[in-house]
């Protein structure tokens, strides 16, 4: 007989069975890898890192991406509060088709994105060979890196506002119309305060998300060191070059930055929670 | 869905505003892009289209992909209904923590993840002279491919189905064993039925990525044409030797996957009886 049960005593059976099958697979396939990028940075002794993570090429790395990143996710908050608004609440033909689509991003491979963004915006593309005589050059751009990225994330702000959004009581906001608010006014005291929490949360996935983002990314940017190279293709270039030590170095800082973004959605998630109880 | 009346727009003529403003953006930003794809196959007719998708190496892109999926697929579904069980049906210490390490791979870089198992089992890797010893070859090769594969999409079976069997609470597994049903007769025909449309639309979304995964595969890959490469790696190289309409060839292939894997998805919201069936990544 066991003396130390983890789990609370339940007629169910397979405890044992389905957490040594999660743990198992849990520790070969993610965290011993992981642990291997742990040991590499520790290896590398904190001058040694902080070199390797800090090198000029690195800084100019981070900026393109997490500029871009951040940027991109700006755009898509109105955009996919627009998206979410008008899936939520209002009828319309075709609702379905519009919905599903929204999660083209998810379901279509990222080189796919990659080479299309770029053969549609590229100088002689359908999009590019218009924008050009205009002196706007998209691929192989910052603005191409954004473009991209605003692709991937859209799906993130739309289905993090949707549920939030369908959930605020219309009455409030009738109760505030008859109260003799506008609509300006209706949408800034009434449905902003209650769906903030969701864009933000939204705009940090879609961020988490674009600070890392490879394969839709690497064709449309201009890959150039210092300009255009973002911080995973730099990870891939020191890995070929078999400087593993900057490779790791850099990889910590991306990853990081993804953390903390996470880690901030659910401090702004827990505050938003704090705050609807106490109401 | 009823009642979808807004009080903040009221007029016919600003909701179909809204609605044209809506569909515009993501014509612009989703849907050009999706058709860009097949324009570009097709640009030179449909004969050059169907030479690309039968030239040997693209033959053997396929088949590589379609091999890593299959292993790492239902391994991977495996691991999450294992998982989800494990989570869902019992309370104990720390279960928060184990949920956050489940969806750790949703927040790596696909880079990074090629990093760790070169930094593990590469040649100067932690374990690299231990298997050069022996003779395995990981990464730079298909079990490489198959694990950074399978932690990429890890998350995926169990994200889906632990906010549904959350849900579903665990009253009628107790009462099915209760009447003498053990353990396995309790989980085929009592939790499989229940959660059967949950967890096909979170094979359906491991799948898809699975078979579209492209930064953490073509870290560990190798490249080598033929051998190691799949079908995103393929038609970066194709892409990148401009041989465009060979490259969206194959690349249309993914994104008829892309298609069916939507059509499908809404398929199964509509036989769950219930708006989406997850939220996925």
């Amino acid at each position: 007989m066991r003396l130390i049960r983890w789990h609370r005593r339940s007629s169910i059976p397979g405890f044992g069975l389905g957490m040594g099958i999660l743990l198992t697979a849990l520790s070969l396939i993610v965290l011993i890898p992981l642990a291997a990028l742990v040991i590499k940075a520790a290896g590398l002794g904190w001058s040694g890192f902080w070199e390797a993570a800090t090198g000029a090429r690195a800084m100019a790395a981070y900026r393109l991406s997490f500029g871009t990143a951040a940027i991109a996710a700006l755009i898509n908050v109105p955009f996919g509060l627009l998206v979410a608004w008008v899936l939520v609440r209002i009828d319309f033909p075709g609702r379905r088709l519009v919905d599903a689509v929204v999660d083209l991003p998810f379901a279509l491979p990222t080189a796919v994105a990659g080479i299309s963004l770029t053969a549609l915006y590229a100088s002689n593309g359908l999009i590019g060979s218009i924008l050009e005589p205009l002196g706007i050059k998209i691929a192989y751009t910052a603005a191409g890196v954004t473009l991209a990225l605003v692709f991937i994330g859209l799906p993130f702000i739309v289905r993090t506002v949707e549920p939030v959004l369908a959930e605020v009581g219309r009455d409030v906001e009738e109760a505030a119309a008859s109260l003799g608010a506008g609509r300006i006014t209706t949408f800034r005291k009434v449905i902003l305060p209650a769906i903030s929490p969701a864009l933000a949360t939204g705009f940090a996935l879609a961020f988490a998300r674009g600070v890392g983002e490879y394969g839709s990314v690497i064709f449309i940017a201009g890959n150039m060191p210092y300009h255009t190279e973002i911080a995973p293709l730099l990870i891939v270039v020191q890995l070929e070059q078999f400087d593993y030590g900057a490779a790791t170095a850099i990889a910590c800082v991306v990853l990081a930055v993804s953390f903390l973004a996470l880690l901030a959605i659910n401090l702004v998630q827990s505050w938003a929670h704090r705050r609807m109880v106490a109401r | 869905m009823k009642g979808r009346r807004d009080p903040l727009i009221s007029s016919r003529a600003s909701r179909a505003a809204l609605v044209l403003a809506a569909i515009a953006y993501l014509v612009l930003v989703l849907i050009l892009p999706l058709l860009s794809v097949f324009g570009n196959a097709l640009a030179k007719g449909v004969g050059v289209f169907m030479d690309s998708l039968k030239d040997p190496d693209a033959r053997a892109a396929i088949h590589l992909t379609l091999t890593v999926a299959a292993i790492a697929v239902p391994l991977n579904t495996i691991t999450g209904i294992a998982g989800a069980w494990a989570i869902t049906k019992f309370d104990f210490p720390g279960k928060g923590f184990l949920v956050t390490l489940v969806d750790l791979p949703f927040s790596v870089s696909p880079v990074v993840t090629g990093l760790v198992y070169i930094l593990l089992f590469g040649a100067q890797g932690l374990l690299g002279p231990i298997l050069a010893e022996h003779n395995i070859k990981i990464v730079f090769a298909i079990p490489g491919i198959v694990l950074a594969t399978m932690f990429v999409t890890f998350p995926f079976v169990a994200r889906e189905l632990i906010p549904l069997m959350t849900e579903q609470g665990r009253s009628d597994e107790e009462a099915a064993m209760s009447l003498g049903a053990n353990g396995w007769q309790t989980f085929f025909r009592v939790t499989l039925p229940n959660i059967r449309w949950g967890l096909l639309y979170g094979v359906l979304l491991c799948n898809a990525r699975a078979m579209g995964e492209f930064g953490a595969v073509s870290v560990v890959s190798g490249h080598i044409r033929g051998e190691t490469n799949t079908m995103p790696l393929h038609i970066e190289i194709l892409y990148n030797e401009y041989n465009y309409v060979a490259a969206f060839a194959v690349a249309s292939l993914l994104a008829m996957l892309a298609l069916v894997t939507l059509v499908l998805k809404t398929v199964l919201e509509w036989l769950s009886g219930h708006e989406p069936v997850g939220r996925g990544h």
